[in-house]
């Protein structure tokens, strides 16, 4: 059973049930925490890191979607030193790949895009590794494309815990890591995949995006996903 | 010493990108002429000079370093020069022009003049710079004093960039980045 937990962040008190996550706490008080692999409604699995603070206390920073709240905390969830962070990360994300924003599919609707923009970076001072990756277009509807993908396991996710499915999933590991449909035959041959397109919509990037969609094409807002995550009775 | 020297000399130098960046320039319009009057327009390819000039104090690059050429370029370009801008994605990130990095310039130019060809099928060679193994960022190359994002970045960021800079504003050029 959930009790009360209180606790302080960024100097404002705060009162949460032992069940809830710091940055579910700290959303319910209006305190803005950066997010990129949480999606209101999906498991949170802490894969980007974006969400990191600083616990008074700890040397290390925490993940604030998969930290649980606990009594007495003391959390900052901005410094000089989470931005430092978090322009790493982005700045990881982006030089990992291949994101070239200005043919890309997703540009201006891009969560990284949104990120870089946030953070003001204006440039990469880690060389970028340029990777030679695979575009897999057998899907009747949809794409997948390697180059954009930042393994936030968002399509896992909804794919397995809203859709039911489990057509997606993580091969290999670090920086050799891809996703795969079915254990990686081509996504169009999927015996599992029902063609929803919820991994779609919930892609923060131009990873999986539909066929026919052109560079910086507005993507289409399909309201089913609320409903379903609510029908779903979880709530992040 | 007249007014006309003591102007700031403005330059532009284009490397391996498609030359939107200069467009998206010409685009400021009619404040083209609120610059010519603020600064001189000694190089770039809307000016007909050859040699990049000495003691330049705004250059501009847009594109990528993709050619041993453009690398030569590039070098005499930060040595004149007091600040540099990059301008644009492809000086930034390398961008379209990066795009080769992932395959090789043997096999993009193999792609580009044998397999989609049909008359004439050879890599160009002639009196052309040999690409480098990798297209490069221009921060990679030299150092650089400021960074225009953008796919192209647009005619109002530039104008407030390059007026800020010609005021010695630098931190104030580019508040705004967005790639793409």
């Amino acid at each position: 059973m959930s009790e009360v937990r209180t606790l302080v962040i960024d100097g404002k008190d705060v009162a949460a049930s032992s069940d809830q996550s710091i940055l579910s706490a700290a959303r319910e008080s209006g305190i803005r925490i950066p997010t990129l692999c949480h999606l209101e409604g999906l498991s949170d699995v802490g894969a980007c890191r974006l969400c990191v603070v600083e616990l008074e206390g700890s040397p290390k920073l925490l993940p604030s979607c998969t930290t649980k709240v606990e009594e007495g905390m003391k959390v900052t969830t901005t410094s000089e030193r989470l931005v430092a962070y978090r322009r790493n990360i982005i700045e990881l994300f982006f030089v990992e790949r291949n994101h070239v924003c200005s043919v890309c599919v997703a540009n201006n609707n891009c969560e990284l895009q949104s990120h870089a923009r946030a953070l003001s970076l204006n440039h990469f001072s880690l060389p970028a590794l340029h990777p030679e990756l695979e575009v897999d277009a057998t899907h009747e509807r949809f794409v997948l494309d390697q180059n954009r993908c930042i393994l936030c396991t968002r399509c896992v996710r909804v794919c397995d815990e809203i859709e039911g499915a489990h057509t997606w999933d993580i091969r290999g590991r670090g920086v050799g890591s891809r996703l795969v449909s079915d254990l990686g035959t081509p996504w169009g041959s999927s015996p599992t995949c029902t063609s929803c397109g919820k991994c779609v919509q919930v892609c923060p990037t131009g990873a999986l995006s539909e066929k026919g969609r052109s560079v910086s094409e507005p993507k289409a807002r399909r309201p089913y996903l609320p409903y379903l995550v609510k029908a779903h009775g979880r709530t992040g | 010493m007249s007014a006309q020297q003591a102007k700031p000399r403005l330059a532009t130098i284009w490397l391996d990108g498609c030359s939107g960046c200069h467009m998206s320039f010409l685009d400021i319009d009619e404040r083209l002429l609120d610059l010519v009057g603020r600064a001189d327009l000694v190089y770039g390819a809307l000016v007909d000079a050859k040699e990049f000039p000495e003691g330049v104090d705004v250059t501009l690059v847009e594109g990528a370093v993709g050619s041993a050429e453009d690398l030569r370029r590039l070098l005499i370009v930060r040595e004149r020069t007091r600040t540099l801008v990059s301008l644009g994605d492809c000086a930034i990130t390398t961008n379209v022009p990066g795009m080769r990095n992932s395959f090789g310039p043997g096999p993009a130019l193999e792609r580009a003049y044998l397999q989609n060809a049909t008359l004439n099928l050879q890599v160009p060679k002639v009196g052309l710079p040999p690409l480098l193994p990798e297209s490069l960022p221009v921060h990679a190359c030299v150092p650089v004093d400021v960074y225009i994002t953008g796919c192209p970045p647009s005619a109002d960021r530039i104008f407030q960039a390059i007026s800020a800079v010609l005021d010695g504003r630098l931190d104030e050029a580019a508040p705004e980045t967005k790639f793409g």
